[in-house]
């Protein structure tokens, strides 16, 4: 049995996942970049390894993704995130022509054809307003913790209107609205439906087609969901791997390789 | 042998000559200031260099000195001092870097740059005729706008003999005049209309050169880079538009370019991607940003930039000597209109060159301090993507300052865009 291995270096948090030969997940890993790039990539690799049971070596072809691609100095080979993350929510949901992926530091909203390849593509400019760092910024400004910050968000009763995405304006932004005594979740249901707005438009950029699946670390929020579901009027495609869908997608890349270098017949039995 | 001596000679001439011509170009603009002479301050789209010429004005292009700064890297020194001055972060950079450059008296990385002794703008930037305003106040010198009255719609311009086309010919003719004598009064000479028959020959041998070195990166490979050697090519067509020197260069330059052709010299050694850059170069990173698509064998054979800044010249009008004033208003009306054109209703142009020129994808460049050439690129991509299934880089950043550039960001995005057209031809099969 053949193994492949995807890692996305993100501005937040790496991903690492292996695969097998049918295009299963058996590994998967999640931790926090943090300062070390290199470091970051080796121990979220090690995990995915340590997951699937295996050894190293037993990993025949890796591919770096995200930001940090350059720095997984383990990686054979490189695909930006963007090809990545239209690949992976192809394979996992096949019926995906668009695809908003919704990190730390951007926002991108992706059309793909039918195996996955990149169509057209968007992306929030230099400014990482209305990406997750935007919701980070409002949850430490009002010391929430991230995972709570759906949750919270969906008991709204009256929604504020948050005019800002700015993440540097965040904090204030959040902090003048507690003042005229807005209640904490009508606040943050503003901030999702501010995220949700600027996503949608990027959207819109690249045209919604269905089947929309929604990739990257903000998926774990259950309210950025149904504020994208809402602004979009259709249901997003969401797994429970949808955050490790940009790693899957490198792991896809690299199984490619590894099924091209073989002979014909050899790779005609590795197909699904 | 003797092939290799001929490209020796030939080959990279016309980046080499270009280059020392740039620069004995800003040797001379240095030795004016120092002599205290002063300038005709012009503009890339309409520099109405034939006329100045006459009464031997030397000329400046703000827009030149300002971009250069950038590519010199010091555009944020320049661009700190405006904004410490009262200028907005978000108005044009060139703007900006002018204002400092007039605050500094004149130093620029290039040498020393002289004062105005007249400002000759146009109508196809807006900000042109507010800039020109900025010189007025500084050094009470006279503005001259010259009206080019435009296309009324998309891709449907008028034609010579048209109604139309002989009123607004008349009208710019009419402008023309009123430039000749504001130029006598300014100068104290008086206007040579035979003067103007040379200066118009020698720009008919520039544009007709242009026309067909752009034409000439029809052929694969292409024998040169639109963004990055013609640039080179563009300084010459601003700085030496109705010179001796100018009509030369281009001559030579198709010379050129003709014997790469022959040979299948291309800027690239393996072409794999022919792209067409639209917009304003990225000049804080100018040769980096390049880099960043030859690095996947991807080459610029055209640019909007190349047929917008040098005022329409790719057009390769020739003036016909014989009615001079009368000519020069239908070459100013053409061109400078084409070059409004060339920004805003670009679509024509670009999907006629498609399978022309081999066209695998185009690179938009919205600038963030240039609205006015950016705003419509949007629906330039889209109109583009739909009608000709062509596709297409959104990538924005700056043509002055640094600070809105973020390099990881745009690489991240070049690379998708040509795992995107890898797969594309992957799966048609063509290579």
């Amino acid at each position: 049995m053949a193994y492949a291995a995807g890692v996305d270096v993100g501005s937040t948090q790496t991903k690492a996942v292996i695969i097998d030969e049918k295009r299963r997940i058996v590994g998967r890993s999640l931790i926090d970049t943090g300062a070390n790039v290199v470091l970051a990539a080796e121990n979220a690799h090690a995990g995915a390894l340590k997951d699937a049971g295996l050894r190293e070596m037993e990993v025949e072809y890796v591919v770096g993704t995200g930001y940090g691609r350059y720095r997984v100095t383990f990686g054979n080979t490189q695909v930006t995130e963007i090809s990545c993350h239209g690949r992976g929510a192809v394979h996992m949901f096949p019926g995906t022509r668009t695809v908003v992926d919704m990190g730390g530091q951007d926002t991108k909203a992706i059309r793909v054809g039918s195996s996955g390849e990149i169509v057209d593509f968007c992306m929030n400019d230099k400014c990482a307003a209305g990406t997750g760092r935007f919701l980070g910024a409002a949850a430490a400004a009002l010391e929430i913790p991230l995972s709570d910050l759906g949750s919270r968000a969906l008991q709204f009763q009256k929604p504020v209107r948050i005019s800002t995405t700015c993440t540097v304006f965040a904090e204030s932004e959040v902090l003048s609205w507690l003042g005229k005594g807005k209640k904490i979740e009508d606040i943050l249901w503003g901030v999702h439906q501010s995220i949700a707005s600027r996503s949608a438009g990027l959207l819109r950029r690249v045209g919604i087609e269905d089947e929309v699946t929604f990739t990257g670390g903000v998926t774990r929020n259950i309210a950025m969901i149904r504020a994208l579901e809402e602004k979009v009027e259709r249901q997003l495609n969401v797994s429970d791997d949808s955050h490790y869908m940009g790693a899957l997608g490198a792991a896809l890349f690299a199984l490619d390789h590894i099924v091209s270098s073989r002979s014909p017949r050899e790779a005609v039995e590795t197909r699904e | 042998m003797k092939t290799v001596e001929k490209e020796n000679g030939l080959v990279g001439r016309g980046n080499r000559d270009g280059a020392q011509l740039f620069r004995d170009w800003f040797s001379s603009l240095s030795e004016a200031a120092d002599e205290g002479r002063r300038a005709a301050y012009v503009f890339v789209m309409g520099s109405l260099n034939e006329i100045l010429m006459c009464f031997d004005l030397p000329v400046v292009f703000p827009e030149i000195n300002s971009l250069q700064t950038a590519v010199r890297r010091v555009a944020h020194e320049y661009l700190d001092e405006a904004e410490d001055y009262g200028y907005s972060p978000d108005i044009c950079g060139y703007v900006k870097a002018d204002v400092a450059l007039q605050l500094r008296g004149g130093a620029h990385p290039m040498g020393n740059i002289p004062k105005p002794k007249i400002a000759v703008a146009t109508n196809a930037c807006n900000t042109y005729i507010k800039w020109a305003e900025i010189w007025q106040r500084m050094y009470d010198v006279p503005v001259f706008v010259m009206d080019v009255p435009g296309s009324r719609e998309a891709g449907d311009s008028t034609q010579r003999g048209e109604r139309d086309f002989e009123n607004d010919r008349r009208y710019v003719e009419a402008q023309l005049k009123e430039l000749i004598a504001i130029c006598e009064k300014v100068t104290g000479r008086k206007f040579d209309v035979d003067r103007l028959r040379e200066v118009l020959g020698y720009t008919n041998e520039m544009n007709v050169g242009w026309k067909r070195v752009l034409e000439l990166n029809k052929a694969r490979p292409a024998p040169f880079n639109a963004l990055t050697d013609g640039t080179i090519y563009l300084g010459v067509a601003n700085g030496f538009r109705g010179t001796k020197i100018g009509g030369r260069y281009f001559t030579e330059l198709v010379e050129e370019m003709e014997y790469k052709v022959e040979h299948h010299i291309g800027s690239l050694t393996e072409e794999e991607y022919r792209l067409i850059f639209v917009g304003v170069p990225c000049y804080p990173i100018f040769r980096r940003f390049n880099e960043l698509f030859t690095d996947w064998q991807g080459t610029f054979i055209n640019s909007t930039y190349l047929w917008f800044a040098s005022g329409g010249a790719n057009r390769g009008f020739e003036y016909d000597i014989n009615r001079p004033i009368e000519s020069l208003a239908e070459g100013v009306l053409i061109s400078v209109r084409d070059a409004m054109d060339s920004m805003f209703y670009q679509e024509k142009a670009l999907g006629g060159m498609i399978d022309d020129y081999h066209v695998d994808g185009i690179i938009y460049h919205p600038i963030k301090s240039c609205r006015t050439v950016s705003t419509g690129l949007a629906d330039s991509r889209r109109y583009m993507a739909e009608k000709y299934d062509i596709p297409s880089l959104f990538v924005e950043s700056d043509m002055m300052d640094r600070r809105v550039i973020s390099e990881a960001q745009m690489k991240n995005r070049i690379d998708a865009f040509f795992e995107g057209l890898d797969s594309r031809r992957r799966r048609s099969g063509v290579h």
